[in-house]
């Protein structure tokens, strides 16, 4: 028996925005929805939206879901976390959102949230005209062949989630969850990600020690920026995008994203959200980042 | 709230009687029955008796019985023995559809050199005869597959299957947790040579079950220590436990002829959700089919889902779904009958007892077809014909 929260069983119990939203000829608005999962992983969820065309902002949200019962709690929670805001906003969304809107979810039931967070971000790339495919993580190479997960995509919520065990992953995305053979593999992401991750805070740690002795000159901010960039580079190339370091204006940061990233207007409001935190965290907390 | 309890397949209540058979042996007679003084003697008497009365719902003799821990040891034990009896034999044939109690036995021992034959099925959960014999060989140490399976209740040829499995001087043994007491067994003229058996789905609690060891048959213990059960199972006895699964062997016995009262109540259920609730069916062969189980495939819907409103009139029964099975895949024994997903992930099993009440049953019939509808409404996906269901081989599961 799952030990589901209060929130969960109330939403699955009498869940708010079922159903589909029609597609009438309301001027200035458009319907739009997005789809993950299928009837073969054994939960699916279509997502509907209806978008305030000028101000970019969702203006009613509706659920159908195939699945258990914290995928439709989840499917739910996410309809009513999402109305309301501008499509930057809804994208910024992540699974623990929907997760803490729930009180809480099982890990082993994590996935149910992920598959909310996927769903909005399909139905929004749908709506900007952005091929699902020349973006979605699921490029990159296949690491689990049972449920079609990416290295990428693997990679993307153990950094979301701070996860450190195999077993959490396959609660969160499912890749390990069936023939098992590419658990391996999984351990080797996990490894390779907290790697990165004790080299940076390592790094940090000495930089700060020595920062916070003299305020930063220009030319060591202009440095320091560019360090954090090179190390989110990869992670970039990994998606098929880049950064480039363009300008220092005070604590105004130029950058110019590239690729395939580059040409969504999407991606580069996450994007842009991301590396801001990170310079705010490794360099200097006043630092805004602009794209150009 | 009154519970209706409809997973007697996973476990049983205790009888009344069994617990009153058992209690003075928590309390009063507590001695141990291997000791010289009659304190303990009049221990080892009653063990005698209960020993009796497992033989008689097999139509075993006394000395064939040995107590165990669980159904799950006395697989682990079957399985060992046989290989250990003919240490120049490297070959078991099992079936696709198993307990993990022998799957995962099977799959250890591969590791260990072995090799495994895993029969499959058809989509009503049926072996095939010709599998079985193609696949046997002077190399078989051991032929082990279920009685009746756990999830469908479906029924598996076991006297056939054994009789084949003499014909090359292999070992039959047999998983009959499920079948114990819900089908009428009769060892003394038959081909089994093991047989599993365990108390908690039998109306006896949890951690009792025996092993059948057809006389004659060289047997290797798995735990080595005293010399209970006659060195084939040492450790002190459970003797509350096993005197309860004497009184539960007494009472099943008892019980058999009226079986077809459960069955009618079965059928009730299962032809009343058929009839009322579209794109339903039955997971498992129509008739080859334990009297107490149906196990039916909701379709568009996932059975979690359905188990939860179920709860929440308390009533209990289980699914083979993913979201269910604790391991992402939806249940192992559904994947090998080849049945779409979108029947796997809406399976649910109810198993019903000689507890099974006509009222039950129809409270059950009463509130079902509002579950289905209720998460129908809910789905995205409601028709067969629908794009993704199109390409037929990526809607059909297929096992491993
Ligand atoms: C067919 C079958 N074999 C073995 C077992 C395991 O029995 P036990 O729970 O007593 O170990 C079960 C119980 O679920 C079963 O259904
Ligand atoms: S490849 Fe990942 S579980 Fe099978």
């Amino acid at each position: 028996m799952w030990d589901y929260t209060e929130k969960v069983l109330e939403l699955f119990y009498n869940p708010k925005n079922q159903g589909t939203i029609d597609a009438l000829d309301e001027p200035g608005t458009a319907v739009v929805f997005g789809e993950v999962g299928s009837i073969a992983c054994g939960d699916a969820l279509r997502l509907h939206l209806k978008i305030d065309i000028a101000a970019d902002r969702i203006l009613d949200a509706r659920f159908q879901t195939f699945g258990c019962t914290s995928a439709i709690a989840s499917s739910s929670a996410l309809t009513e976390l999402i109305k309301g805001l501008t499509l930057d906003e809804a994208l910024r969304v992540t699974n623990r959102e929907i997760a803490e809107f729930l009180g809480g979810l099982p890990e082993a039931k994590m996935h149910c949230s992920v598959m909310g967070q996927e769903a909005l971000e399909a139905a929004i790339y749908k709506y900007r005209g952005i091929e699902l495919e020349a973006h979605d993580e699921d490029e990159g190479t296949l690491v689990c062949s049972c449920f079609g997960i990416s290295e990428n995509r693997i990679r993307r919520v153990i950094i979301e989630n701070n996860l450190t065990e195999v077993e959490q992953v396959t609660s969160y995305v499912k890749a390990g969850g069936g023939c098992g053979s590419c658990l391996v593999g999984i351990e080797d992401i996990l490894a390779s990600v907290q790697q990165e991750k004790a080299a940076t805070s390592k790094r940090l740690q000495t930089e700060l020690a020595t920062a916070s002795q003299r305020p930063l000159t220009p030319i060591q901010k202009i440095n320091r920026i560019q360090q954090v960039l090179d190390e989110v580079r990869p992670m970039l190339m990994a998606d098929g995008g880049d950064v480039e370091l363009y300008d220092v204006n005070g604590d105004v940061v130029q950058v110019i994203l590239k690729g395939a990233c580059g040409s969504c207007a999407s991606s580069t409001a996450t994007l842009k959200g991301a590396i801001e935190t990170r310079l705010k965290e490794e360099v200097l907390p006043s630092l805004v980042v602009e794209a150009v | 709230m009154t519970v209706i309890y409809l997973d007697n397949n996973a476990t049983t209540c205790i009888d009344p009687e069994v617990l009153q058979a058992m209690l003075p042996y928590l309390t009063q007679f507590y001695g141990n029955p291997s000791s010289m003084h009659s304190f303990g003697g009049q221990v080892g008497k009653a063990v005698q008796q209960a020993r009796a009365q497992v033989a008689a719902l097999l139509g075993a003799e006394d000395t064939e019985i040995v107590f165990t821990s669980c159904g799950t040891e006395g697989n682990n034990a079957a399985i060992r023995a046989a290989l250990a009896a003919q240490p120049d034999r490297r070959h078991i044939i099992t079936t696709a559809v198993e307990h993990p109690a022998i799957l995962n036995v099977c799959k250890q021992l591969e590791k260990q050199g072995y090799s495994v034959t895993y029969l499959s099925v058809d989509s009503q959960g049926q072996i095939e005869l010709m599998e079985l014999e193609a696949a046997l060989t002077g190399n078989t140490a051991l032929v082990t597959t279920m009685y009746a399976n756990n999830e469908t209740g479906v029924i598996f040829p076991v006297e056939q299957i054994g009789l084949r499995a003499k014909d090359v001087g292999a070992l039959f043994h047999v998983d009959a947790v499920q079948a114990v007491g819900k089908v009428p067994i009769d060892l003394k003229s038959s081909s089994i040579d093991l047989l599993t058996l365990s108390g908690h789905k039998l109306h006896a609690p949890k951690g009792i079950g025996a092993l059948y060891i057809r006389r004659g048959v060289r047997f290797r213990p798995l735990l080595l220590g005293g010399h209970q059960e006659r060195g084939r199972r040492a450790g002190t006895e459970n003797v509350p436990g096993l005197i309860a699964l004497g009184k539960a062997a007494e009472l099943a016995r008892l019980h058999l002829p009226q079986v077809k009262q459960e069955k009618q109540l079965r059928d009730r259920l299962e032809q009343g959700l058929l009839r009322t609730i579209a794109d339903t069916q039955v997971n498992g062969h129509p008739t080859l089919r334990l009297p107490n189980t149906t196990n039916i495939g909701f379709k568009y819907i996932e059975g979690e889902a359905i188990l939860l409103s179920l709860n929440q009139y308390g009533i209990c029964a289980s699914s083979g779904s993913a979201c269910t099975s604790g391991s992402l895949e939806p249940s192992h024994v559904l994947r090998a009958m080849g049945l779409p997903y979108t029947i796997l992930h809406g399976s649910i099993r109810f198993s019903l007892s000689r507890f099974t009440t006509e009222a039950e049953v129809d409270q059950v019939l009463a509130v079902m077809p509002g579950i289905v509808e209720r998460l129908r409404a809910l789905s995205p996906f409601n028709s067969d014909q629908a794009d993704w269901l199109q390409d037929r081989q990526a809607a059909m599961a297929v096992a491993p």
